[in-house]
């Protein structure tokens, strides 16, 4: 548990039965948007395919699937409860600003029509694969994953954005967590501040003319200084597939995929 | 051939009437007849009446709580995450409801969440008959550890408004005495707490508080009790039972009570001493608890520890938003183990006998 008292979920924390049984009750729908755009296409077969299995296995999911590609989405058979949406978007050229850009895209949706359709609203990468499932353990007002890269590093040396022009600039001295923006969400109308916030700050640093160290992930460790997270997921939630991986590591639920970083993304 | 012949002399009209006359004693006189010879004692029923309906047709409109809230407090040592600060004791229970312990929380922290909210928190207490005698020493400790900065109203429930002493409170802290009924037995009276909280929701405190707890009266706080103890359904683990198997725990263990709970079923054993939460949800909680002591009184059974068991039935299905652990609620009568590092909230010794009648 952190010190305002949001639960850490590990392996072994919790009785998916009874949470399952609690969540049962309220008929909530949630919402999974994720961005396949340019060479991330290759991607989508792998996540939807171990997402149908182990992504909230009998709970009613929408996956949001923004793509510049419609026809190259390979159709896959969906579990019943399990629906997907795609939905085309404008590519950049530069691999920053469409990251940098999904959290617009993302409060923007949330205000037209997601807010109806939806309860919860999920941001992860496309270039994912699941191996374990994934259950309502995640399921609370405002969720942030602990960063495999930085969950045992002081907080002086987390890779924050220093910088004080920046908006997204923590103080040394202060910091909880470094959260990773791979895997991040909440109910509809906190995702929507937090991804209006983070858009907000993006656009003025792009006017200062600075980026900040770490993209729209350093806005939202920022958010979530001040915000703090009501749940937090451990390590396991998102690991990033270049690490090994420690005995404090039970159980590995969700990976990035193995890929050649500089090829996939120009 | 007596009838006959008694007919035949009167007419057959007279005749008849005379029967059913007969026949209408007799079903009048028999039953009486067997009641009294069967009826072997003062026989000896607890008052019941309907619940008012009222109370339950009553829609409120509730002020929602903020779910994620901002923190200003920024200078505070960094929380790691393999780190537990409480590896004696379970500080999550398995569907993610914290347990409070001292040192699983950081008040300032939670301070600058909950400050700028401008809540205020009720407290409601039962002091009736000789129980008036603990009011004093309980809002006097209170007002020095409980909620400390905060808007409190305390509502202090008793059948005899005039012996209840004024206490010097803080600016922003309020009491205010509402008077209830006395039943004869010390039972009736701590079953029909529930009834009285939830009738005092419905007219006042809904509009007042936006968080209550209801404590026991015969108790002091030794030590701070602050936000960390607030969610939307709070329950606090008994003293005597949080490290015993739940074979043990003194459910209601007969099945013809609505409170009845199996052997081999139950998370923990909760007080019912304290519990609180959102004004909505002690709502809920208080007026399904008094269904089932109600359901049970029907049926002419009392559960085992009284409404105690009936807030354990209800908190097994349906399970707290955050525990307490027994640091807020102890028995002094105790000896304090080392995992109980701060007893904040705990009995004062008294005489059962006494003071029950």
């Amino acid at each position: 548990m952190s010190p305002w008292m949001a639960p850490i979920m590990w392996e072994g924390t919790f009785n998916r039965d009874i949470l399952n049984a609690q969540y049962r009750q309220k008929n909530s729908v949630v919402g999974v948007a994720t961005f396949a755009v340019k060479k991330y296409v290759r991607f989508i077969e792998g996540f939807l395919g171990s997402a149908n299995k182990f992504f909230l296995s009998g709970h009613r999911v929408n996956f949001y699937l923004f793509t510049d590609h419609p026809e190259k989405v390979p159709s896959m058979k969906l579990a019943p409860e399990k629906h997907l949406f795609i939905i085309p978007v404008q590519n950049y050229s530069r691999w920053q600003d469409i990251s940098m850009n999904c959290m617009d895209i993302i409060s923007n949706h949330i205000r037209s029509h997601w807010r109806y359709e939806v309860d919860y609203l999920y941001s992860m990468d496309i270039d994912v694969q699941m191996f374990e499932h994934i259950g309502v353990e995640i399921i609370d007002t405002l969720v942030g994953t602990i960063s495999s890269w930085q969950y045992t590093k002081p907080r002086d040396s987390n890779s924050y954005e220093r910088r004080p022009e920046s908006r997204a600039a923590i103080p040394s001295g202060e910091g909880d967590f470094y959260y990773a923006a791979s895997f991040y969400g909440g109910s509809v109308s906190e995702v929507y501040k937090l991804t209006t916030a983070c858009f907000k700050g993006v656009t003025e640093d792009r006017a200062n003319g600075i980026e900040a160290k770490w993209h729209e992930e350093s806005h939202l460790n920022k958010y979530l200084l001040y915000h703090k997270p009501t749940r937090l997921l451990s390590p396991e939630y998102y690991w990033d597939e270049e690490l090994p991986i420690p005995p404090i590591i039970k159980v590995k639920r969700l990976s990035s995929v193995r890929k050649d970083l500089k090829e996939v993304r120009f | 051939m007596e009838i006959c012949l008694f007919c035949s002399t009167l007419g057959e009209m007279t005749c008849w009437k005379v029967v059913k006359s007969v026949l209408i004693l007799c079903l009048i006189l028999v039953p009486i007849f067997v009641w009294m010879t069967v009826w072997n004692g003062p026989v000896h029923y607890l008052p019941y009446y309907l619940p008012c309906p009222e109370i339950f047709s009553m829609q409120l409109q509730y002020a929602e709580e903020k779910p994620a809230q901002l923190f200003t407090e920024l200078f505070y040592p960094q929380p790691r995450s393999l780190d537990q600060k409480r590896r004696d004791v379970l500080t999550l229970t398995p569907w993610l409801a914290p347990i409070v312990w001292e040192g699983t929380f950081n008040s300032k922290l939670l301070d600058s969440a909950y400050k700028p909210l401008n809540l205020t928190i009720g407290v409601t207490a039962f002091a009736i008959g000789k129980y008036t005698m603990f009011v004093g020493r309980f809002v006097e400790s209170a007002e020095k550890l409980f909620m400390k900065g905060y808007r409190v109203n305390y509502y202090i429930f008793t059948n005899n408004p005039q012996v209840i002493p004024r206490v010097q409170l803080q600016p922003g802290r309020s009491l205010s005495i509402v008077p209830i009924k006395k039943y004869s037995h010390w039972q009736e009276i701590s079953m029909r707490r529930m009834e009285a909280i939830n009738r005092h929701i419905a007219e006042v405190s809904h509009r007042e508080v936006n968080y209550l707890f209801c404590l026991d009266i015969d108790m002091v706080f030794h030590n701070p009790w602050g936000v960390e103890t607030l969610g939307e359904m709070v329950a606090a683990i008994h003293p005597g039972y949080y490290n015993v198997p739940r074979s043990q725990f003194p459910y209601e263990r007969r099945s013809s009570s609505a409170a009845f709970i199996p052997d081999s079923q139950g998370d923990f054993y909760y007080a019912g001493a304290v519990f609180g939460g959102l004004v909505k949800q002690v709502y809920t909680f208080t007026r399904a608890c008094h269904m089932t002591i109600l359901a049970d009184k029907a049926n002419g059974i009392m559960a085992a520890w009284q409404e105690e068991s009936h807030l354990n039935r209800h908190f097994f299905s349906h399970k707290p938003s955050k525990l307490l652990s027994p640091e807020y609620v102890w028995d002094d009568t105790k000896p304090k183990p080392p995992e109980v590092r701060l007893i904040r909230f705990s009995t004062v010794n008294k005489d059962y006998k006494e003071i029950r009648d």
